[in-house]
């Protein structure tokens, strides 16, 4: 009983923290795709180019870990504005074949692009000496790497979601989550509201890649291998809202992990199985809009 | 999916063949009685061209997304390998028995994913090829898994025609089985049925306001569609006498839709030309450098999008349509 108890412990914390790195990589696909409507198969590139910027920034020009995280995510935040710009805004009016084709087109690119530079093997960025002891509370252990992913992602967690309740743009995503033409017509200039938003929820995919490298490992084939995790999240919890992938998220990261921890030899077959059967029960996802 | 030119579609015309039809059945019998170093290439590239005429009834007819078409693909792949290895290794029964249980699992899962649409019906594809991919990787007594079932015997078709080392009988029975294949799709997309289905691609609520069940019809499609990915992968097996993961993998989902979409959707020889160009391609391409070819398909993937929607097919479409308006403005200005 003892040893149940600490192993259910054990899984929500590990769950809780793998949930959480996927919620910050996801929920920028779901405030895009819930106000565009356009379906990025590519975000995952996203994540994976923070990954990689972040091992640049500490081996090549030396910077500490900290700087380096927030550097590889402003950079990617600002790549991914040129390229919403120049060619995904080309596409928001596109049938959903293309846009499909178009952003497996940039996976491909991507994937290339990151072998040539990074070579075919798992990189991380070398974690901080603080971050590599265990933290010790109520007679158990607990990684502290996974203690700050978990901290640092709720904080991100609450700076989002009351930007997204109290400030103007936020009430600007929201109405025109609600409504584009009717937010356009109010005079709220969506196109740029769109490129913003697209900004922001690169950076955050870039930031969750970067911070979850020693979870996820950072491999070329990133986009393609974690893309059907990101889409389950997403479609699970609901396009459109903060809450939503928050949800599926947290179902998923604790999932997965009490799958791997009690049936292994099942691999991630009852995790796909309860997303067929949810999206059965609900297609638009827990908290989607119907 | 816009309709570009309403004479690729081809529901108008009577199903009576085009002299041009039969060029790619000319140039397979050219490949195998000229160029006997790429049969068994060209073996391949018949079988590729099967999965994605299968995958062109679903997407280009039916308008479904999907990027989960390996399932089928690779469950056929596993009953004939799982079927020659433990019962009977006759190709045919392989072939039928394949057939059957990929079509009877694209009639399960197509009445569970073509209720939904959009991001939802694209997940659901994913989680199928995802779940299949489990099953072959994890059920290791029965599918080898990550070791697959190496040597997979293979009788002689219909006890006469033996399959030899240089690939010859392999090819004959793909070119066979593909035109089979080619004549039931082509058949279909030209019926009462396929108009139906197209219709239902261009705008599904006019279909309902008519009186046309669409989902019916879109689900008859996804099986019968299921059924034909099905037979070219049990044709995969046998040919290979090898089946492994990189058969269910959610990779070749993507690849075989990269494939169609270059050669061009919703035009039925648009299966044959897209595997050939891409595969013969690769064939040059990757094996130098695979990233430089990944890099050039990304490329040409977007390039597509963005300018060439329709394939190469469909920029072949164009270019003819000039040069018959141009030909046809010099007649009359003379």
């Amino acid at each position: 009983m003892e040893a149940f108890a600490a192993s259910l412990l054990g899984i929500a914390f590990h769950g809780v923290a793998y949930g959480m790195i996927l919620y910050a990589i996801s929920v920028g696909l779901s405030v895009t795709m819930g106000l565009m409507g356009f379906i990025n198969l590519a975000h995952g590139v996203f994540a994976m180019a923070g990954g990689y910027l972040m091992v640049t920034a500490m081996a090549k020009f030396g910077l500490p870990w900290l700087p380096a995280l927030a550097l590889a995510s402003a950079a990617v935040g600002l790549g991914s504005m040129v390229l919403e710009r120049a060619l995904y805004a080309r596409l928001y009016r596109a049938g959903e074949l293309e846009q499909v084709l178009f952003t497996i087109g940039l996976i491909f690119i991507a994937v290339a692009v990151a072998r040539l530079a990074y070579g075919p093997l798992p990189q991380a960025a070398p974690l901080p000496e603080y971050m590599k002891g265990h933290l010790e509370a109520g007679g158990r252990v607990f990684p502290v790497y996974r203690a700050v992913v978990i901290g640092s992602s709720a904080v991100l967690i609450a700076v989002l979601w009351l930007g997204l309740e109290r400030t103007r743009w936020g009430a600007m995503v929201r109405a025109a989550v609600d409504n584009g033409p009717m937010a356009e017509s109010v005079g709220i200039d969506t196109g740029r509201l769109f490129t913003l938003t697209f900004a922001l929820g690169s950076a955050l995919a870039a930031f969750g890649g970067a911070l979850g490298a020693d979870l996820i490992a950072i491999t070329p084939t990133y986009p393609f291998e974690q893309l059907v995790y990101f889409l389950i999240v997403v479609s699970i919890g609901g396009l459109g809202t903060l809450r939503g992938p928050f949800l599926g998220a947290l179902l998923i990261g604790i999932g997965d992990t009490a799958c791997k921890y009690w049936v292994p030899q099942f691999g991630s077959f009852f995790i796909y199985a309860a997303t067929m059967a949810l999206l059965l029960w609900r297609p638009r996802g827990l908290l989607g809009r119907a | 999916m816009p309709a570009e030119s309403p004479t690729a579609i081809g529901y108008a015309s009577a199903p009576g063949l085009r002299a041009v039809e039969f060029l790619p059945w000319a140039l397979a019998l050219a490949v195998y009685f000229a160029a006997p170093t790429y049969v068994p290439l060209g073996a391949y590239i018949l079988i590729i061209c099967l999965f994605a005429l299968s995958l062109d009834l679903v997407v280009g007819y039916g308008g479904i997304v999907t990027l989960g078409h390996s399932a089928y693909f690779g469950l056929g792949a596993y009953v004939a390998g799982v079927l020659a290895v433990r019962l009977e290794g006759d190709p045919l029964i392989g072939l039928a028995v394949a057939a059957l249980a990929a079509g009877l699992f694209g009639l399960a899962t197509g009445a569970v994913v073509l209720r939904t649409s959009g991001l939802a019906l694209l997940m659901l594809t994913l989680a199928i090829v995802s779940i299949v991919f489990e099953v072959a990787n994890k059920w290791t007594e029965v599918t080898g898994g990550a070791d697959g079932l190496n040597n997979v015997p293979v009788k002689p078709i219909l006890g006469v025609f033996e399959f030899d080392f240089h690939g010859r009988t392999a090819y004959l029975y793909c070119l066979a089985v593909l035109a089979a294949g080619w004549w039931l799709v082509r058949t279909i997309v030209c019926s009462p049925f396929g108009v139906a289905l197209t219709g239902a691609r261009e705008n599904d609520e006019r279909m309902l306001a008519v009186g046309a069940p669409v989902y019916r019809r879109r689900l008859r499609a996804y099986t019968i569609s299921a059924a034909l990915a099905g037979v070219a992968g049990a044709l995969l097996t046998q040919t290979t006498q090898f089946v492994g993961l990189s058969a269910v993998s959610f990779e070749l989902s993507g690849e075989i839709l990269v494939m169609l979409v270059l050669g061009g959707t919703g035009r039925l020889y648009g299966a044959f030309v897209g595997p050939l160009a891409y595969i013969v391609a690769r064939d040059y391409l990757a094996k130098q450098t695979p990233e430089y070819w990944y890099m050039g398909i990304g490329v040409l993937l977007v390039l597509i999008v963005l300018f060439a929607r329709g394939g190469i097919l469909g920029v072949i479409d164009k270019w003819l349509q000039l040069y018959k308006q141009k030909s046809s403005a010099r007649a009359s200005a003379r």
